[in-house]
């Protein structure tokens, strides 16, 4: 079996947005994920000790490597990053092209997301890689094996869990409570520079530029603005009556 | 000039960092109050490899380099000074002098356990009276059997009671006083007895033990020549301060990060602390000479992974380091006031841990000797080697 784990690398501690490009600010020290390491744990976990392959995909720029190189360091055992100037500034439909073109050639049996990237809280882009790929697609994975040619998963609602199976190849998004990601050993971290680290340009994957980046995107920032402030607070000091000036409160607000 | 981390120390900067937020830092204070060893703390880091980071893989290390290993006792320090000695002993001053001086077959017999951290090593040089003066020392090693009988008492041993592997020094020689008479042997557990445990001041989270030697061993645990055990431990020593200063510095980063962010947050005369300039000078030099220390951690690293000479620059690291973590520990309790005198903040640890770094692996008053004796080209180690 191969299995693929889409990762991202994000800018470390507190995100800030580039007010003349609109875009976040990639400049400082970046790292994986932490939602993808639920994806590559889990991608490792099936994989065990069985001759299954688990190859880490990326879409970003050069330094999106470092995370590459944690997955491997986690036992992942091969690298792949799309990177091209001209794909900065992809939005998700730009980057769904990418990956799923990258995908296709990597033709894998799964596709392993993370719930979400912790840095924009973007959480469609599996649902959309699935949609160009023609896989089914299940989000939110508590619980996940693999039979024969069936992915099963269990999958979290607000409501309880839907237990659904799907046919392979199929994308799957695993929830951040999954699993307890690993720490990588020491020989993980010195051994991962000998395995195979590709990185693909848009020519490689044939995709045009003009379908690549901003050019290819479909979302255009238009403005950026503080959230507006908080309403003046209202404190209820409890004299035996709180629970009704609650309720009261609540209501008149049309909230309850 | 690259002053850079690799990718490889970065991301093992980055583990222990992790591993220490998550499995060290939240039990240091309990560690500390309860004087508890945290046995299977050293279980879980040898299963990352950081028991044997900068270990040769052929014998069950990681294969990292010097300067990761520093990264690593920095990282551990910060979270727990105790934890930080026990692993910078252990590798510092067992498997490295083992891997350095021993013979093909002592490596592979004795390093890998200890790289592997199956075995915790530990270091017997120090006697009631051969502390600084270490050419001193009076456990005695004679010729019996066709082996080594060895016997006498050493104190302030750290980690004797939980090691597997002693790296022990005795003077084989009755009739040679002071530096040539000494040997080195390497001695398992069942042949030391502990005799005590020192309540200290500080890194209670380590233990410091007194033991008594009067034990036969086989003539292969004579690690180097006869009477080269000065030398082995004097060449133990160089490597080992530059951990002792990696030490300090991860200490009074630890400190360094609590005064920060309380001076953001401690309010006074209608603002913040961090506003005022007494403070803002206070957490200015701290910044500065956390630095500084650390450059020249990473320097005399460098140096000695690069085989270069490193017996001043370690000095000056350890000097630098130690002296700064006791000044600048004592100046984060005085940023947090009588806060940072009670035990509801860690920086009265970090200030009874960050003392000892200028007693062990030499005194600031041996570093001094060591620096001076270089710069003034006087002949080396006839002082400095105690």
């Amino acid at each position: 079996m191969k299995i693929a784990v889409c990762v991202k690398h994000v800018p470390e501690g507190t995100s800030r947005i580039d007010p003349g490009t609109k875009r976040l600010d990639r400049a400082g020290e970046g790292a994986l994920n932490h939602f993808d390491a639920n994806a590559v744990e889990e991608a490792l976990r099936l994989k065990g000790d069985s001759d299954t392959e688990v190859v880490a995909v990326s879409l970003g720029p050069q330094k999106a490597l470092d995370s590459l190189r944690k997955a491997l360091a986690m036992g992942a055992d091969r690298a792949v990053l799309v990177s091209d100037d001209a794909a900065a500034g992809s939005d998700l439909v730009a980057t769904s092209r990418l990956l799923a073109a990258a995908l296709a050639k990597e033709e894998p049996d799964l596709v392993l997301f993370g719930q979400q990237a912790s840095d924009a809280d973007g959480a469609v882009l599996w649902a959309a890689v699935a949609e160009r790929l023609g896989r089914p697609v299940v989000s939110q994975a508590m619980e996940l094996s693999v039979d024969g040619g069936t992915v099963h998963v269990k999958r979290q609602t607000e409501h309880g869990y839907d237990t659904i199976e799907a046919p392979l190849p199929a994308v799957v998004a695993v929830s951040d409570a999954i699993n307890e990601p690993r720490y990588p050993s020491l020989k993980g971290i010195m051994g991962a520079k000998k395995k195979p680290q590709d990185v693909l340009s848009l020519a490689d994957l044939g995709v045009d530029a003009g379908d690549a980046g901003e050019a290819g995107s479909r979302t255009t920032v238009l403005a950026l603005g503080d959230p507006p402030a908080r309403a003046d607070s209202q404190k209820i000091e409890d004299d035996g009556n709180a629970a009704q000036a609650i309720v009261d409160f609540l209501a008149e607000k049309r909230l309850i | 000039m690259d002053f850079d981390l690799s990718p490889e120390q970065k991301e093992i900067q980055a583990l222990t960092r992790d591993f220490v937020r998550a499995e060290i830092e939240p039990h240091a204070t309990e560690w500390d109050r309860e004087h508890h060893f945290p046995r299977e703390v050293y279980a879980k880091l040898a299963e990352l490899g950081l028991m044997g980071t900068c270990v040769p893989e052929e014998y069950g290390g990681a294969g990292a380099d010097f300067l990761a290993y520093m990264l690593v006792l920095e990282e551990l320090s910060r979270g727990d000074a105790g934890v930080g000695v026990t692993v910078a002993v252990h590798t510092s001053a067992v498997t490295l002098p083992l891997l350095l001086f021993g013979t093909d077959e002592q490596r592979s017999r004795f390093v890998p356990p200890l790289a592997r951290g199956e075995l915790i090593g530990a270091f017997a040089l120090t006697e009631a009276e051969a502390g600084s003066d270490a050419a001193a020392l009076r456990t005695s090693a004679t010729r019996e059997d066709g082996g080594w009988r060895i016997s006498g008492a050493k104190q302030f041993i750290s980690t004797a009671e939980y090691a597997g592997t002693f790296l022990l020094f005795a003077r084989t020689d009755p009739d040679t006083p002071g530096a040539g008479g000494i040997s080195a042997f390497i001695l398992d557990a069942d042949q030391v007895r502990v005799t005590g445990r020192e309540e200290k001041l500080g890194l209670n989270s380590s233990t410091t033990n007194s033991i008594a030697v009067d034990s036969l061993v086989d003539a292969d645990r004579l690690l180097h020549d006869e009477g080269k055990g000065f030398h082995v431990a004097m060449a133990t020593l160089d490597g080992g301060r530059i951990g002792i200063a990696a030490q300090a510095v991860g200490i009074t980063q630890a400190a360094y990060d609590v005064a920060r962010e309380y001076a953001k947050e401690r309010h006074a005369f209608g603002q913040p602390i961090a506003k005022f300039q007494a403070i803002q000078f206070k957490l200015a030099d701290m910044a500065t000479e956390i630095e500084a220390a650390r450059l020249l951690v990473h320097r005399a690293a460098w140096l000695k992974q690069n085989d270069l000479p490193h017996t001043e620059t370690g000095a000056k690291a350890k000097l630098f380091a130690s002296e700064m973590a006791r000044r600048q520990t004592g100046e984060a309790i005085q940023i947090l006031g009588g806060y940072g005198y009670t035990k509801e903040f860690p920086v009265e640890r970090y200030y009874r841990d960050a003392k000892i770094t200028e007693i062990y692996e030499g005194t600031s008053e041996i570093q001094r000797l060591v620096i001076a004796r270089s710069v003034l080209g006087l002949a080396e180690r006839a002082v400095s080697a105690s």
